[in-house]
């Protein structure tokens, strides 16, 4: 996939490491990501794609290393004006309180909220605006804990697009999905990186579909970077395989130029 | 706007009945005794005893109801109450142990068994605090069972203390962890109450967006731009303290803190902006309610009131635990 739009640098990670106590999670993990761009981080188990994405959105606080948001360290912001820069969405299968879609949307609209006022016109309108265009507008009334594991994802969604932030932080976006709702939020952030200008910045394990959606790719391996590159370099045997420790069977796309993973059959070896 | 209209009802219910509750009672007071047009007796019983009382009664209600509704959603925990973090057990030893060394004073107008309570009551958030606090950040799992461990330490040494002292101050001693309002006479607990009353209840309404985001999970919260450690930090300390002037007044009446958020997020659902406003109007007239019964139910005698807010609160308690489900999933 070309990636026409790409600008500005707007997340720029130079040797970060973090752990929790002496246990260390990230070593020396560099990478940049580009205005517009689609991409995708990929790896084992473990490697620490989860708690990379929670530092970039300092949900977890301190390391070593530099990271700049748009230009700027990330020490400088105050929470608040980084979630306005940067919205977060967990992965959906998570506890959730009974709040309504429309209470849980809104509350996406904090970062612009004053504790002295009550929530004003803008708000309403941007809450409105991203519920339909996340398509989420019919169930505004449900309670999120009546809503199915897409519906979910993409309320989730939505509240990270209601704090206004140009760039989606994505965990895992489709993994707990089936195929009809797996299409439908892949479908929702395609558009949104395409026609909305969002850069997308999505953990996830599926590579086929990471090197289908993605315009670059990092894989990250015991927390570092083993893998930095387009979906043409990374859809090979060798490098999947230097990267998972696992042999892998490509085959090519009926429909595209990159290869793809293919399940292979039990007892077979890997031509 | 249904949530309003429900508000509104709630507000009406609240004027209703701290409007009613000061002309019931014992001894039959005409609504002339408002403006001083009755038996000087009655103007007393009204404007000294039974106004202060009332007053009380809605202050101390209201703070108690909005510390449980700000620790069950900092906490992210129903069965969080204003004492979960051990402050009344730090109250009621600081008392014990006034009434075990037999002293006697007043100071500032308060009894010393409110200064003593009160210290005791600072004494438990500092420990609390400073457990959390050296353990990685305001970790919930470590202040929770810090209180817990807090709690139970202390109420071993007001047992101790209680076997100590003879029968009579023991006897108070068990008194004085009942709770009541039966002592408020005169304006002086209103006033020592109101400031740290007022303080919590601003707070909690302050940090409404916060705390609906926190009751989502602290990650997001912080993911949408909420300071979480120090949102939670600044309603640790000022919830506690304001528990802890409640406490040195009234005692340490139970279930109103727990009981009135939750009946409050089933009447008007999860969200603060509403949730807190109508947690403070129905805690504060739930405990004038119970009030009022307590000392006319079986009149001339009078029922401490954590003993009615405790036997309407266990029954619902055990409900509460069997419908949970409707409450949506708490972790």
């Amino acid at each position: 996939m070309t990636n026409p739009r790409a600008g500005n640098p707007i997340l720029d990670v130079v040797e970060f490491s973090f752990g929790f106590g002496t246990k260390e999670i990230l070593r020396d993990v560099s990478f940049t990501v580009a205005q517009g761009e689609y991409f995708s981080i990929v790896g084992p188990n473990g490697a620490g794609k989860t708690t990379l994405l929670k530092c970039l959105d300092r949900i977890y606080r301190g390391g070593s290393g530099e990271i700049s948001v748009f230009g700027q360290p990330l020490e400088s912001y105050r929470q608040r004006d980084l979630a306005r820069r940067l919205s977060y969405v967990p992965q959906a299968d998570g506890r959730v309180f009974p709040f309504t879609v429309g209470q849980f949307v809104l509350m996406g609209r904090y970062p612009h909220l004053n504790p002295f006022s009550s929530v004003g016109r803008d708000d309403m309108a941007a809450v409105g605006q991203v519920m339909e265009r996340t398509g989420i507008a019919p169930f505004a009334e449900r309670k999120l804990d009546t809503l199915s594991g897409g519906e979910r994802q993409k309320v989730y969604i939505a509240a990270a697009l209601a704090q206004g932030a140009e760039v989606l932080l994505l965990d895992e976006p489709t993994t707990f999905l089936d195929y009809r709702h797996q299409a439908d939020v892949r479908d929702l952030l395609a558009e949104l990186n395409r026609n909305a200008g969002v850069t997308i910045v999505a953990v996830t394990h599926d590579v086929n579909r990471a090197a289908i959606d993605s315009h670059r790719i990092v894989a990250l391996s015991a927390g570092t970077v083993v893998f930095s590159g387009t979906p043409a370099e990374i859809m090979r045997p060798d490098v999947l395989e230097r990267i998972y420790g696992t042999p892998f069977l490509m085959v090519d796309h009926p429909q595209g130029d990159v290869p793809i993973i293919a399940p292979q059959l039990p007892g077979e070896d890997t031509p | 706007m249904r949530a309003k209209a429900i508000l509104t009802i709630l507000a009406i219910m609240a004027v209703f009945v701290v409007c009613c509750a000061p002309l019931v009672g014992v001894e039959d007071v005409s609504l002339g005794a408002l403006w001083g047009d009755a038996e000087p007796g009655q103007v007393n019983i009204l404007w000294k005893l039974r106004m202060p009382r009332v007053a009380v009664g809605f202050l101390a209600g209201a703070g108690l109801a909005v510390a449980g509704l700000a620790f069950q959603a900092m906490f992210r925990n129903p069965l969080a109450t204003p004492f979960t973090l051990g402050v009344s057990s730090g109250a009621s030893l600081g008392a014990a142990a006034y009434i075990h060394l037999g002293l006697s004073f007043a100071l500032l107008r308060m009894p010393g068994e409110s200064w003593f309570a009160f210290a005791g009551a600072l004494i438990t958030i500092a420990v609390v605090y400073g457990l959390a606090r050296s353990s990685r950040g305001m970790s919930n799992v470590t202040m929770l069972l810090a209180g817990v461990a807090v709690s139970f330490f202390f109420s071993s040494m007001i047992l101790f203390l209680q076997y100590l002292s003879d029968l009579t101050r023991t006897f108070r001693m068990v008194r004085w962890v009942m709770g009541g309002l039966e002592s408020v006479v005169g304006l002086d607990s209103v006033l020592t109450i109101l400031p740290f009353v007022f303080a919590g209840c601003a707070v909690v309404l302050y940090f409404r967006h916060e705390l609906n985001l926190i009751t989502t999970g602290e990650e997001l919260a912080t993911a949408r731009g909420v300071e979480v450690d120090r949102v939670k930090l600044v309603v640790f300390l000022v919830a506690s303290i304001m528990v802890g002037a409640i406490v040195s007044v009234c005692g340490p009446i139970g279930f109103v803190g727990l009981m009135a958020p939750h009946i409050c997020r089933l009447l008007i659902g999860p969200d603060h902006r509403v949730l807190a406003p109508a947690t403070v109007l129905f805690g504060g007239a739930f405990l004038v309610l119970c009030d009022t019964l307590a000392r006319t139910v079986i009149a001339p005698t009078e029922l401490p009131v954590g003993i009615l807010t405790a036997l309407l609160g266990g029954p619902f308690f055990v409900w509460l635990l069997l419908t949970r489900t409707g409450q949506g999933e708490w972790e």
